[in-house]
C-alpha cells in the first residue's frame, strides 16, 4: 500500500532536521506525473475581473490573473487588501458569508465555479483550505484526519488514508503512536500541519492556505515551509502571507495586492497590481507601488 | 488514492464532477425538524395564550371592573368574586421583595465581584448561591415554614404574625436572593477595567470608583436582573402555599395603605389561580375566573419580563 | 538671576500621603456591610439544611418503616407514607416532560444555533425568553384545561404507544449490538467460567428490562380509559413545556461557544450544514447539552404547581405506574399537605413527613446540580 521508497532529491534549503520517512509520492502511473511534472504550464484556475462586494461595499476590484499547477502562487500586500477575501472566492467559502457576492468569472480546469449548477460543496473537496489558526476538530487525531474522507461517505481503507495523509504533512512520525488521543494535546505547529493533513486526506487538486504561519513559531514555521515544499509535487498551492520572506522563501509565483483608500468614507478596496514569478517581483518589479511595497518603502 | 483527483486531467470529469449538484434530501429535512420543534414550541405557547384568553372573556368580558375589586368567593356565581385581595397580596410581597432582596443581593455582588479575594472561601460563597438558585421552590417554602411561621428559631413569627404576608414577602426574597445576585454579579464582570483603573488613577477610593463607574455602568444590567426576579417572585405559589396563604376564604379585608395587613392573612395571585383552577372540577365556572386571574397576572409578569428583555437587547446592541 | 540659595524640596511626611480618616472609615463600613451581604447567602443554605435535617430526623426516628414501603400509597393523614409511591410519580412526570423537552429545546437550539439568521434570532429569542417567564400557575392551569382533555384524554393513547414503540426499538437496537459482542465474548472465554458467567447475565437482564418495559406499554395502553380530568401525563407534559426554554437557552449557549473556524473547517473539507451541526457542532458542545438536560431533569422534580394543579390527585393517591391515572409527586405531595386547610396540620407525623420529602427532593437536586455544573465548565475550559 504504502510506497516507502525514499524520496528522491530535497529541493529546498533544509531549516532544521527532518525526519527520514517523509510523504511518499504518488507513483508514476503512464500520465506524465514524473519529476517534471513541477513545471508543467497547465492553468488551473484562471480569474477575469473578480469583484467581491459585502453588501454594497466592495471589498476586491477587477482582479484577474492565472494560477497554473504544481506552483506554489503567493498572495501578498499590506492589510486590509483585499488577500484573503481573494483566495476565498476559489473555494466558495465566501458563500458562508451571507452578504458577500461575487461577480466576475473564475474558473477552474474549464468550468466557472460560480455557474449555478456548481455544488460548493464539490468544489470544497477539490479546493481544501488550511487556515490562520490552526483549527483542529476537539475529537481524537485520526478522527480529524478521517473526518473528510468519512463525510464524502468513504468507510474502507481510512486508516491508510489517515496514515498517508499524516506522512504527507510530515506529522505521522511524531503522532503514529497517539492517534486516538485528542488533536487539542498538540503543539501549534503539530495542530497546524495536522490542518494541512485533514486537508490532503480528501484528495485534493488545490491547496488554499490563508496565512497558515501567521500563529507559529519560526521553528513551526519552517517546518511547514519545507512541506510545502514537498507536496507541490501533488498539489498546486495557493498561500496568503504577509510575510514577505515567506513569500520569497517558498513561492513560485507572486501576486501583489494593494488597497485603494476612498477618501470619502475611508473604505479600502482591494486590487491587484500585478503578477510575475517571484524571483522578478522581488529583484525586478514592473510597478513602483510593488518596488515600494517589497523594498520596505511601504507597508 | 490520495491525489487521485489532481491525476484525472480530464476537464469534462471535473466539470461533470463539481456540477453535479444533488439535491440534499437529507439536509432539507434534518432542517425541517429543527424547524418544527421550534413551531411546535411556538405553536404550544400561542395555544395557552389564546385558551386563556378565550376563557377569561365571560368574567373580563363582562364584569372587569367588578372582578378586580371583588374577594374570595365560594361559589363562581358570586357578583362579588374577584382578586382585589390577591392583587394586594402581590403587591405587598413585591414591595417586601424589593425591599429585601435587591439590596442584600445586589451588595453581595457587590462584594464578590470587586472586593472578595480569590480564595476558598470566595469561590465556596459562589458555589453555594449557584447552587441555592436551583433548590426547588417549594424547599423555599419548607424553610419560610420553619423559619417564620413555628417560631422554631429566634421567635420570629411573633414578628411575622405567622402566616402572613410579611411571611410570605420574607420567603421569595430569600427565594429570588441568588438570582439577583448571579445577574448582577454578570453586570459588574461586564464592567471594561478600563473605567475602574481610571477612576483609581485620579485619586478614587475602592468604594468611590465602585459608586462613580461601576455601577453605573452595570445598572442597566442589574435593573434586568431585578425585574426577572421580580416577575419571577410575583409568579410563584409553591412556597406561599406552604406558608399558608389563604385559598378559602379570607376574613377582613384591609386596605393596601394600612401597614397591619402585612401580619394579617393573606393571599396572592398565583394562589388565587391555583385554588380556582383545583375547584374548577366541582363548580366549572371557576374556569373562566381563573383564566382571568391568568390575564391579569400575565399582564404583571410580562411586562417586566419584556422590558428586562428589551433593556438588555438595547444595551447589548449600543455596547457592542 | 543672581539667587545661588538653593531651594530645599519639600519633605512629605506619611500623614500627608493618607486619605481622611472618614474617607477611610466609610470605606471600611461599607467594606463590612457588602461582606455581610454576601455572607445571607450562606446563612440562607444554613438555615435551609437545617430546618430540613431538624424535622426530618424526627420523621426518621419516630415512623414506623413499614409504613413508608409497600403501602401502594401516600395517605398521610392516615399516618402512610408511601415513598415508592411519590417516587415512582416523580420519575413518571420528570421522563414525560423529557420526552417533551428534550427534542423540542434542542431542535429549537441547533435550529437557533446554526440555522436562524440574525433577523429570525432577534425574533425568536424574546418569544422562547417570553415562555420562559410564564409562571408555573399558568401552565398549570393549561395542562389541567387544554392538554388534559385534548392531548392526553384524545390522542394521548396512540402517542403514548408510538413513542413507547419507538424508544423500545431504540433500546432493542443497541442491546442486540451489545448482546453480539457478549455472545463473541461468551465464545472466546471459554476457557474462563467467569466471563461465560457474565455474560449470559448481561443479555439475560437486557432481555429482561426489555420484556418489562413491553409488558409495561402495553398494559398502559390496553388499560387506557378515556379520561379528560388530571393525570400524570397531562402534568408531565405541562413541565415539559416549562422546561423547553430550559434545555434550548443552556445548549445554545454551549453551541454558541464552539468557534465558528470548527464550522469553517469543516466546511473547507466538503461537508454540508447538516454534516457539521451533527459531527462537528453537537459533539464539540456536548458537555454543555448534558448540563442542559440534568438541569432541566432537576427543574422538573423540582417542579411544584403544574403537578398540584393537573396531577389529578387531591391530597392522597393510591400507588401507580400509569401515566394516566392521577398521582402525587413529591413536590404535588408537600403542597397538598400544607393546603386546604391552610395550615399544615394532621395526625402524628404529616408534619414532619413535608420534611422528609424535602430533604430527599433538596438532595435530589442538589447533586443533579452539582453534577451540571461540572458539565458546564467543562465547555468554559475547552473554548
Amino acid at each position: 500500500m504504502t510506497d516507502d521508497s525514499p524520496r528522491a532529491t530535497d529541493d529546498a534549503p533544509r531549516l532544521i532536521e527532518r525526519p527520514v520517512a517523509a510523504a511518499p509520492r504518488p507513483s508514476a502511473d503512464g500520465d506524465g506525473a514524473g519529476p517534471d511534472a513541477g513545471t508543467s504550464r497547465d492553468t488551473v484556475f484562471s480569474s477575469r475581473d473578480v469583484n467581491v462586494y459585502y453588501g454594497t461595499f466592495r471589498a476586491v476590484r477587477d482582479v484577474t490573473f492565472d494560477v497554473h499547477t504544481h506552483e506554489i502562487m503567493a498572495l501578498i500586500g499590506p492589510s486590509g487588501c483585499g488577500k484573503s477575501t481573494v483566495l476565498r472566492c476559489y473555494n466558495r467559502m465566501n458563500d458562508l458569508i451571507k452578504e458577500a457576492r461575487v461577480t466576475g468569472t473564475i474558473t477552474y480546469r474549464g468550468t466557472n465555479l460560480y455557474n449555478e449548477r456548481v455544488d460548493p460543496v464539490e468544489v470544497r473537496r477539490r479546493i481544501g483550505m488550511v487556515f490562520q489558526k490552526p483549527n483542529p476538530f476537539p475529537k481524537s487525531i485520526y478522527d480529524n484526519v478521517a473526518y473528510g474522507p468519512r463525510v464524502a461517505g468513504q468507510k474502507r481503507g481510512l486508516d491508510d488514508v489517515v496514515e498517508n495523509s499524516l506522512r504527507k504533512a510530515a506529522l505521522w512520525e511524531e503522532v503514529s503512536d497517539r492517534l486516538s488521543d485528542s488533536a487539542l494535546g498538540l503543539s501549534g505547529g503539530q495542530q497546524q500541519r495536522l490542518c494541512i493533513a485533514r486537508a490532503i486526506a480528501v484528495g485534493p487538486d488545490v491547496l488554499l492556505m490563508d496565512e497558515p504561519c501567521s500563529a507559529l513559531d519560526p521553528i513551526a514555521t519552517a517546518r511547514i515551509e519545507d512541506l510545502m515544499q514537498e507536496i507541490k509535487q501533488d498539489y498546486t498551492i495557493m498561500i496568503v502571507t504577509h510575510n514577505m520572506q515567506q513569500a520569497a522563501r517558498v513561492s513560485d509565483t507572486t501576486a501583489f495586492f494593494t488597497a485603494e483608500v476612498h477618501s470619502e468614507n475611508d473604505s479600502r478596496t482591494g486590487i491587484l497590481v500585478e503578477v510575475d514569478s517571484t524571483q522578478k517581483i522581488f529583484s525586478n518589479p514592473s510597478d513602483e507601488r510593488t518596488e515600494n511595497y517589497v523594498t520596505g518603502r511601504f507597508g | 488514492m490520495i491525489s487521485r483527483l489532481s491525476d484525472d486531467r480530464s476537464r469534462a470529469a471535473i466539470a461533470a464532477s463539481i456540477e453535479r449538484r444533488r439535491v440534499d434530501t437529507r439536509g432539507l429535512l434534518f432542517k425541517t425538524v429543527l424547524q418544527s420543534c421550534l413551531v411546535i414550541t411556538l405553536a404550544l405557547l400561542a395555544v395557552l395564550l389564546i385558551t386563556v384568553a378565550l376563557d377569561s372573556t365571560d368574567q373580563i368580558g363582562t364584569r372587569l371592573w367588578e372582578f378586580l375589586q371583588g374577594t374570595l368567593r365560594s361559589r363562581s356565581e358570586d357578583d362579588r368574586l374577584g382578586i382585589h385581595q390577591g392583587m394586594y397580596g402581590s403587591l405587598w410581597i413585591a414591595i417586601i421583595v424589593a425591599v429585601l432582596a435587591f439590596p442584600i443581593g445586589i451588595g453581595a455582588a457587590v462584594y464578590l465581584e470587586e472586593y472578595a479575594p480569590r480564595n476558598r472561601f470566595t469561590s465556596f460563597i459562589e458555589v453555594n448561591i449557584r447552587n441555592l438558585a436551583g433548590v426547588p421552590s417549594v424547599v423555599y417554602g419548607l424553610l419560610g415554614l420553619a423559619l417564620l411561621l413555628n417560631g422554631q428559631i429566634f421567635g420570629l413569627d411573633r414578628l411575622t404574625g405567622g402566616s402572613s404576608a410579611l411571611s410570605g414577602g420574607i420567603t421569595l426574597a430569600i427565594l429570588v436572593l441568588p438570582i439577583v445576585v448571579i445577574t448582577s454579579g454578570e453586570a459588574f464582570r461586564a464592567v471594561p477595567n478600563e473605567l475602574r483603573e481610571a477612576a483609581y488613577g485620579v485619586g478614587a477610593t475602592r468604594w468611590e470608583m465602585i459608586r462613580t463607574q461601576v455601577l453605573p455602568y452595570a445598572a442597566p444590567g442589574i435593573l434586568t436582573g431585578t425585574l426577572l426576579s421580580m416577575a419571577r417572585a410575583v409568579g410563584e405559589a409553591a412556597p406561599l402555599i406552604l406558608v399558608g396563604a389563604i385559598s378559602g376564604r379570607l376574613g377582613d379585608n384591609p386596605g393596601l395603605f394600612n401597614i397591619r395587613a402585612l401580619t394579617d392573612q393573606f393571599t396572592a395571585l398565583p394562589i388565587v389561580i391555583t385554588s380556582w383552577t383545583v375547584q374548577s372540577g366541582r363548580d366549572a365556572g371557576f374556569i373562566a375566573a381563573a383564566a382571568a386571574a391568568i390575564v391579569v397576572l400575565l399582564v404583571f409578569v410580562l411586562m417586566m419580563n419584556s422590558a428586562a428583555i428589551l433593556l438588555r437587547n438595547r444595551f447589548e446592541k449600543k455596547r457592542g | 538671576m543672581t539667587d545661588t540659595s538653593v531651594v530645599q524640596p519639600e519633605l512629605l511626611t506619611v500623614d500627608q500621603l493618607q486619605i481622611a480618616p472618614s474617607r477611610r472609615h466609610r470605606e471600611v463600613i461599607i467594606r463590612y456591610s457588602l461582606l455581610v451581604a454576601a455572607l445571607v447567602s450562606v446563612l440562607v443554605s444554613a438555615l435551609i439544611v437545617w430546618s430540613l435535617l431538624r424535622e426530618a430526623w424526627t420523621f426518621v426516628t419516630e415512623v414506623v418503616w413499614a409504613d413508608t414501603w409497600g403501602q401502594r400509597g401516600w395517605f398521610p393523614r392516615r399516618g402512610l407514607y408511601d415513598i415508592p409511591t411519590i417516587v415512582v410519580s416523580t420519575l413518571i412526570v420528570t421522563g414525560i416532560a423529557m420526552v417533551v423537552a428534550g427534542p423540542l429545546g434542542l431542535g429549537a437550539a441547533v435550529y437557533l444555533s446554526e440555522y436562524a439568521n440574525r433577523r429570525v434570532r432577534s425574533w425568536l429569542k424574546p418569544a422562547l425568553e417570553i415562555l420562559a417567564g410564564i409562571p408555573s400557575v399558568v401552565l398549570g392551569f393549561f395542562a389541567l384545561t387544554w392538554i388534559a382533555p385534548n392531548l392526553v384524554g384524545r390522542i394521548g393513547k396512540n402517542v403514548f404507544l408510538v413513542l413507547g414503540a419507538v424508544i423500545l426499538l431504540g433500546y432493542a437496537a443497541v442491546s442486540a449490538a451489545m448482546a453480539r459482542s457478549r455472545i463473541k465474548q461468551y465464545r472466546e472465554g471459554a476457557a474462563d467460567p467467569s466471563a461465560r458467567i457474565g455474560a449470559v447475565a448481561s443479555i439475560a437482564m437486557l432481555a429482561v428490562v426489555f420484556g418489562l418495559a413491553l409488558a409495561w406499554i402495553l398494559n398502559v395502553w390496553l388499560e387506557f380509559a378515556p379520561n379528560n380530568a388530571g393525570s400524570l401525563a397531562a402534568a408531565g407534559i405541562g413541565v415539559g413545556i416549562l422546561t423547553i426554554p430550559l434545555v434550548a437557552s443552556i445548549s445554545e449557549d454551549a453551541m454558541a461557544a464552539v468557534p465558528d473556524s470548527l464550522r469553517e473547517a469543516s466546511a473547507g473539507l466538503g461537508a454540508r450544514k447538516m454534516t457539521t451541526a451533527t459531527t462537528v457542532v453537537l459533539p464539540a458542545a456536548i458537555s454543555g447539552i448534558v448540563a442542559a438536560f440534568i438541569v432541566a431533569i432537576s427543574r422538573a422534580i423540582g417542579e411544584t404547581m403544574v403537578v398540584f394543579m393537573a396531577g389529578g390527585a387531591a391530597d392522597a393517591a393510591l400507588f401507580t405506574d400509569t401515566p394516566f391515572d392521577g398521582g402525587l409527586t413529591m413536590t404535588a405531595a408537600m403542597a397538598s399537605l400544607a393546603s386546604g386547610t391552610d395550615s399544615v396540620v394532621g395526625e402524628g407525623l404529616t408534619f414532619q413527613s413535608l420534611y422528609f420529602v424535602g430533604l430527599l427532593l433538596f438532595l435530589i437536586t442538589l447533586s443533579l446540580n452539582i453534577v451540571a455544573s461540572r458539565f458546564v465548565s467543562k465547555v468554559r475550559e475547552a473554548y
